[in-house]
């Protein structure tokens, strides 16, 4: 099977150097989080496991992470700037690093605070500008950012999830992956549904009217960001 | 269009249908777009390549410019070639010194966390355009020829990925500065009037000439050896150039230098891959840079005192 198909998988993608994990990688594990969050953070603290706690600084991922949890994209060369844009948009950092063996080397946690409230997102480079998020908001997940995802999170009750897969088969979309996790029963629960195609706004519409639907995170950008992302992922670029 | 996949079958439509390769290439992904339901025409890949293009223009005046990466290893080595390229220049002014003068900046704004356009990686983003951006100038390309030079190079890129490797971690450094250059000598021998098949000569000469070369970078970083690489790719793939436009045949052909790197990147230890557990990456000098890397974040290096060497 032949690995590439487009002369723009060669010849791009345009990206923000020096390496497709390092930088792209860490941007994407950013804007995810910041697409949990759902708005620029007051607080955040990253966290660096295993090799990105040792070569985080050198590499730039710090700024790369930062970047995307303000939005910028992997091709935006202002990347380089991250600590001063956060310091402007009001946005405060702390970066610490961990001993703790994780499963993958290039692992980070995000831990976003604003007012009350506080969000943590833990991702894993996983090499050419992918990532795996792994946790989000303490419900263990398998998120990776080759399929369009959604993240749908709900009452745990009886039904809620037959509802919602009965929508997304109305709309003729097929659901490659699917998770659900909750953490107490009863409680809040989280429902994480990969579909081939992308689902359209008016279906998403549709998904939030279902009872006791809390929040819909559509983390389909992240994926499609910025340009030729589906090459970065196969290439593997350098580191 | 049936998709093919070895070289001697490309060259045989090509001479069937008179098309140079980056016909062969742009009607392939033509091909290939509308299948995927994409905008197929000609004019929506050139727009893109374009952009491609003008990234690569920025990124080497901005290298020029001077910049130094963000470990502090490595930086303003390409303003240091361009004032000599224009001040000295004891061995001639020419292509190859023009080339590598692009190809060093570019590869610094990479390693400047800088905005680049991947050709085949970020550690290789050097090679291809650095030669492009000199070729336009020796051989008065037009802008549709320059984006033809890229196309040419993207689908002998597409040919390699699919049947050896790009990936420094699979492959070795081959895998990428090598492609890199076999790609440039490629698109180098048709801009500059050759036919297909010396254009696939060029490709397995220059293959050939960096078969075997290892990915060893120091502290992880792609910097070193990978931006001075970009240089080495840069003349490999003119001289290649040049031997194929000559009239030199690849005694072994294209397809099967291919398969060869194929089999060398499947051979070499993973040391060599990428890890930086073996070659330059192992130096002791590349382990002070390292420690200091994890202790302080940053690495300085420092020049050799006294006047610089003078001619
Ligand atoms: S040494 Fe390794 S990282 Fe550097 S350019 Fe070569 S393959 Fe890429």
């Amino acid at each position: 099977m032949a690995k590439f198909h487009s002369i723009f998988d060669i010849i791009g993608p345009v990206m923000i150097g020096p390496s497709s994990s390092h930088t792209a990688g860490a941007v994407r594990i950013g804007l995810a989080s910041r697409a949990i969050f759902g708005e620029t953070p007051e607080n955040v603290q990253i966290t660096f496991f295993g090799s990105f706690a040792h070569t985080y600084k050198g590499h730039g991922t710090d700024l790369a992470l930062i970047g995307g949890l303000l939005g910028l994209s992997t091709a935006n060369p202002d990347i380089r700037y991250a600590y001063d844009l956060a310091k402007e948009t009001g946005m405060k950092v702390k970066i610490v690093t961990s001993q703790e063996k994780m499963k993958h080397p290039n692992t980070a946690e995000v831990r976003m605070t604003k007012g009350s409230r506080t969000v943590s997102v833990t991702g894993i480079s996983t090499g050419g500008g992918s990532i795996d998020l792994v946790e989000i908001d303490g419900f263990n997940v398998h998120v990776h950012n080759d399929n369009p995802v959604i993240l749908i999170f709900h009452m745990d009750r009886p039904g809620v999830i037959a509802s919602v897969t009965r929508v997304i088969g109305q709309h003729r979309l097929n659901i490659s992956q699917m998770e659900v996790s909750r953490k107490t029963k009863g409680k809040l629960a989280l429902m994480l549904i990969a579909t081939d195609g992308e689902i359209p706004d008016a279906t998403l519409e549709e998904i939030a009217a279902v009872k006791h639907i809390v929040q819909i995170i559509d983390l389909s950008e992240i994926r499609r960001e910025p340009n030729g992302t589906k090459a970065l992922m196969a290439k593997g670029a350098a580191q | 269009m049936r998709r093919v996949t070895t070289f001697a079958q490309i060259i045989r439509t090509c001479e069937e249908e008179n098309w140079k390769l980056a016909d062969y290439f742009l009607y392939q992904e033509m091909d290939w777009r509308q299948r995927e339901g994409e905008d197929s025409s000609p004019e929506a890949i050139l727009e893109k390549m374009e952009i491609n293009l003008q990234v690569m223009e920025s990124a080497a005046k901005e290298g020029i410019g001077g910049v130094q990466s963000y470990s502090g290893l490595t930086g303003y080595d390409a303003t240091r070639l361009n004032a000599y390229r224009s001040e000295k220049a004891p061995l001639g002014k020419s292509i190859y010194l023009d080339a590598i003068v692009n190809a060093i900046a570019i590869n610094e704004v990479n390693a400047s966390m800088g905005l680049i356009c991947a050709t085949p990686t970020a550690g290789s983003c050097g090679v291809v355009p650095g030669i492009l951006l000199a070729a336009r100038e020796h051989l008065k390309l037009t802008r549709r020829q320059q984006l033809d030079f890229l196309i040419t190079s993207g689908g002998c890129g597409l040919m390699i990925g699919n049947l050896a490797s790009i990936s420094g971690a699979e492959g070795g450094c081959q895998a990428e500065i090598g492609s890199a250059s076999g790609m440039a000598a490629a698109a180098l021998a048709e801009a500059a009037g050759g036919t297909p098949q010396a254009s696939t000569n060029a490709l397995a000469i220059a293959l050939k000439g960096l078969l075997g070369l290892v990915c060893d970078p120091v502290a992880s970083l792609v910097e070193v050896p990978c931006i001075k690489r970009n240089a080495t790719g840069v003349v490999n793939a003119i001289a290649s150039a040049e031997m194929a436009l000559a009239g030199m045949q690849s005694r072994i052909p294209t397809d099967e230098v291919i398969s060869a790197m194929h089999s060398v990147g499947q051979l070499m230890p993973s040391a060599l891959r990428e890890t930086a557990l073996g070659g330059l990456a192992l130096t002791p000098t590349a382990r002070r840079y390292t420690r200091e890397l994890k202790q302080t974040g940053k690495i300085t290096w420092k020049e050799r005192k006294g006047p610089l060497p003078s001619i």
